[in-house]
């Protein structure tokens, strides 16, 4: 047994160096070295400050921004720390809702998001994508069709037409990988800040 | 449904089927002791193990002592991984200060990643510093995956052998498939994961001010390196804990696919290499035949089922064209997730893009089938390999009885020693699924983790034991699993579900090895062909059938029928 004990410690011991310490670093090393960008995170800045990334969903609620899908993440209340609260897009804490298909719960979330959004945009059917949860609480997408139900809201409170948003969408979806992998999005966090950019060229160009 | 889901499906296919040569090719040589592009380079390092380790390279082993070498190798990892846990705080590379492990879910964690199922009952970002990470719970995705390929390969040695005391080595096999296979492969994967988004960095979080003004705190880490092994060693067990339905784990539909190939690509692989060994490769596609088979009636009940509309939505005024949305990303859509939960589940990785929770009742029905039937669908690296191989004997087993012959398997005779292990270690799963199981939905302990009333509660239950014992990992994760019980029994769970089987299945392998082997005449039972294959198949299902039909219908099949009939919990 004492002979099988030194293989089964040394091993362990190398090995954890190996792919423990050696692996990650060398992976770290090359990828800080050759994707910078991806490999922190993918970050964008506006005017030197971190709004967000392009890979991660941010909670957005204002009528003038399109807004993006449900999101069932949690965190510590800040009252009683054994006990969640929610707190849609919280980037370090990923989750869904995990409600089953049957679970009165989400129906009568599905129902309350349906009623506040047909109010917003009537006589249209509700995209699906709008009304229930991802699976990580942090999908940066829409549907193209979960943006577009949002362009009459989005022109009203901005005071734009309907017209410019729907090249803005178009310009901002991206087709599915190699055309067949996946389904077309549009990036939420994209849209909005070439909003806000639409925004300020014509305020600029108005001057 | 739509043809552009079919053809993701079609494509995936096809691409396992083109991997699974090469692969093969590629690992035989190195588990026959042959030279690979990289032996110049790791030749030396081998060495240098081995003399450091006092490992004697070319002197086999019994399967006695070859299963004392793996359960002593699984002891010793489970135990440092433990201390890790439990001493995390005051152990450097801890930039987000996480507290200690407690002793409950320490333990759980611990066999999990030993166990190659990495059930997760923590969230990775709130838990588990970056020391944990990469030096534990990495460092066990490749050991416990290099562990199962080991032993796979013992037990193909079995059949290859004649007349032969020993099943070769497994010290060497252990640091053959890590350094050869395991690292290399995933230093390239882990550099693409990372050049389409995954990020790689020591640092903790990083925080943004969103567009609203709001702060937003982004957890990161060294995430692509770990994602690579997870994948490649069908583990699962994700840096974060919405695993590769994360945007930094699977940013994109292409890593998407390329994940969901490396979930199956050794375990394919391993088919050919058990041809190749046994001097027939149709030997090996026949088993991958009887895969596939069970694989596409998977996929095609799974994606059927999620790209229906909720009834319940219908009748808000939802769209629903798109399918079941519910815990599932933009960018994969129903296909694509579909796809998903059915391969992690075939396999033994339990990776998810998707949350199972939320699938229709049918949909999440599939990957706990796949799980039920031991995960012989490519399987685990190695275990699905030595998984089916049980099969295969109680299916030949069966054909023996009906002609009347002694059963035999590639020339070698299976008499009543490999029949009795061979059941032995198919019957423990069931016994720690539906034993548990039952216990669980008796126990207010069991019952007050349930996320889901109804049918579906009972469900998640099932579904967390039944993916404990396949050592799978993936959950309907609505279940509260971080409790003094479930912690427990979840975790004898995979401890039997692993070890029950490795043990019985290296008895048969040394049994094997022992015999000589008879060549095949015109009284031997061709198992290369259709009907080999659909014996298989049938025995698979039947056995399956028989077990778990019955807790099947008091969950996802009596949630179907109420969901029908607009019955909500």
């Amino acid at each position: 047994m004492l002979k099988e004990l030194r293989p089964a410690l040394v091993l362990t011991a190398a090995l954890t160096i190996i792919t423990g310490l050696a692996y990650p670093l060398a992976v770290t090393g090359v990828a800080q070295a050759v994707f910078p960008r991806q490999a922190n995170g993918s970050l964008i800045e506006r005017n030197g400050v971190v709004v967000g990334s392009a890979l991660i969903g941010q909670a957005v609620t204002g009528p003038g921004y399109f807004q993006p899908r449900p999101s069932a993440t949690t965190a510590a209340d800040p009252a009683d720390a054994t006990k969640t609260v929610a707190a849609p897009y919280n980037a370090s804490n990923s989750m869904g809702s995990n409600l089953g298909p049957t679970a009165k719960a989400l129906v009568e979330r599905v129902q309350a998001d349906v009623e506040r959004l047909k109010a917003e945009n009537p006589g249209v059917p509700v995209p699906v994508e709008l009304v229930t949860a991802s699976a990580s609480g942090l999908d940066p997408d829409l549907s193209p069709a979960a943006a577009d139900f949002q362009i009459p809201r989005v022109a009203k409170a901005r005071g734009m037409s309907e017209e410019a948003l729907r090249r803005l969408v178009a310009a901002t979806t991206a087709p599915r990988a190699l055309g067949f992998l996946g389904e077309p999005t549009v990036n939420v966090l994209a849209l909005n800040l070439a909003l806000d950019q639409l925004a300020l060229d014509k305020t600029a160009a108005g001057r | 449904m739509t043809v552009n889901g079919w053809i993701q499906i079609l494509v995936f296919i096809a691409l396992v089927v083109a991997l699974a040569r090469p692969l093969g090719g590629f690992m035989t040589r190195v588990f026959t002791g042959g030279r690979t592009p990289l032996s110049p380079l790791l030749d030396p390092v081998e060495r240098a193990l081995y003399r450091l380790a006092g490992v004697e390279a070319d002197r086999e082993q019994h399967w006695v002592s070859y299963a004392v070498s793996a359960l002593l190798f699984s002891a010793v990892s489970l135990l440092l991984l433990y201390a890790m846990q439990r001493l995390q705080a005051v152990l450097p590379l801890n930039p987000q200060g996480m507290a200690n492990v407690p002793a409950d879910l320490a333990f759980n964690t611990a066999v999990s990643f030993t166990t190659n199922t990495n059930w997760q009952n923590y969230g990775g970002e709130s838990t588990m510093g970056h020391l944990v990470q990469m030096t534990g719970l990495t460092v066990q995705n490749f050991l416990s995956a290099a562990v199962g390929i080991a032993l796979a390969v013992a037990l193909v040695r079995g059949f290859a052998r004649s007349s032969a005391r020993s099943i070769g080595n497994f010290w060497v096999d252990l640091t053959r498939c890590t350094l050869h296979v395991l690292v290399p492969l995933c230093l390239v994967y882990a550099l693409f994961l990372v050049w389409q988004g995954v990020p790689q960095t020591l640092a903790g979080a990083v925080d943004a001010t969103t567009l609203e003004g709001a702060t937003q705190t982004i957890a990161l880490g060294p995430v692509a390196s770990q994602e690579a092994i997870k994948m490649l060693g069908t583990n699962g067990g994700g840096f974060f804990n919405a695993n590769s339905a994360h945007p930094f784990e699977n940013p994109n539909a292409l890593t998407n696919l390329v994940q969901m190939l490396s979930i199956f690509a050794l375990g394919a692989g391993l088919t050919n290499l058990f041809g190749r060994m046994v001097g027939d490769e149709r030997q090996g596609w026949a088993i991958l035949a009887a895969m596939g088979v069970l694989f596409v009636a998977g996929v095609s009940v799974a994606y059927w089922a999620e790209a229906q509309a909720n009834p319940a939505f219908a009748a808000l005024g939802v769209d629903g064209l798109a399918g079941n949305m519910e815990g599932k990303e933009t960018r994969f859509g129903i296909a694509a997730s579909a796809l998903f939960a059915t391969v992690t589940t075939a396999a033994s990785c339990g990776a998810v893009n998707a949350m199972h929770d939320s699938f229709m009742p049918l949909g999440g029905m599939i990957p706990m089938v796949n799980m039920m039937l031991g995960e012989i669908i490519i399987g685990g690296v190695g275990a699905g390999l030595y998984g089916m191989l049980l099969f295969a004997i109680i299916a030949l087993f069966i054909a023996g009885l009906m002609v009347g012959r002694t059963p035999e398997y590639l020339g070698k005779k299976l008499e009543g020693k490999e029949v009795k292990m061979t059941m032995l270690a198919v019957l423990c799963l069931p016994v720690m699924m539906l034993g548990w199981t039952a216990v669980a939905v008796v126990l207010d302990t069991g019952t007050a983790s349930m996320a889901n009333a109804g049918p579906h509660g009972f469900s998640e239950a099932l579904y967390a034991y039944v993916s404990a014992a396949a050592n799978n990992g993936s959950a309907f994760a609505g279940l509260s699993g971080n409790t003094l019980w479930y912690n427990l029994t979840l975790g004898v769970g995979m401890l039997v579900g692993r070890f029950f089987v490795i043990v019985p299945m290296l008895a048969i392998a040394g049994s094997l090895a022992a015999k000589t082997r008879a060549p095949a005449s015109a009284g031997s039972f061709p198992t290369h062909d259709g009907l080999f294959v659909g014996l298989l198949v049938g025995v698979i299902l039947i056995v399956g059938g028989l077990t778990f039909f019955p807790a099947l219908a008091l969950g996802p099949i009596v949630e179907h029928l109420a969901m029908t009939a607009g019955t909500l919990f």
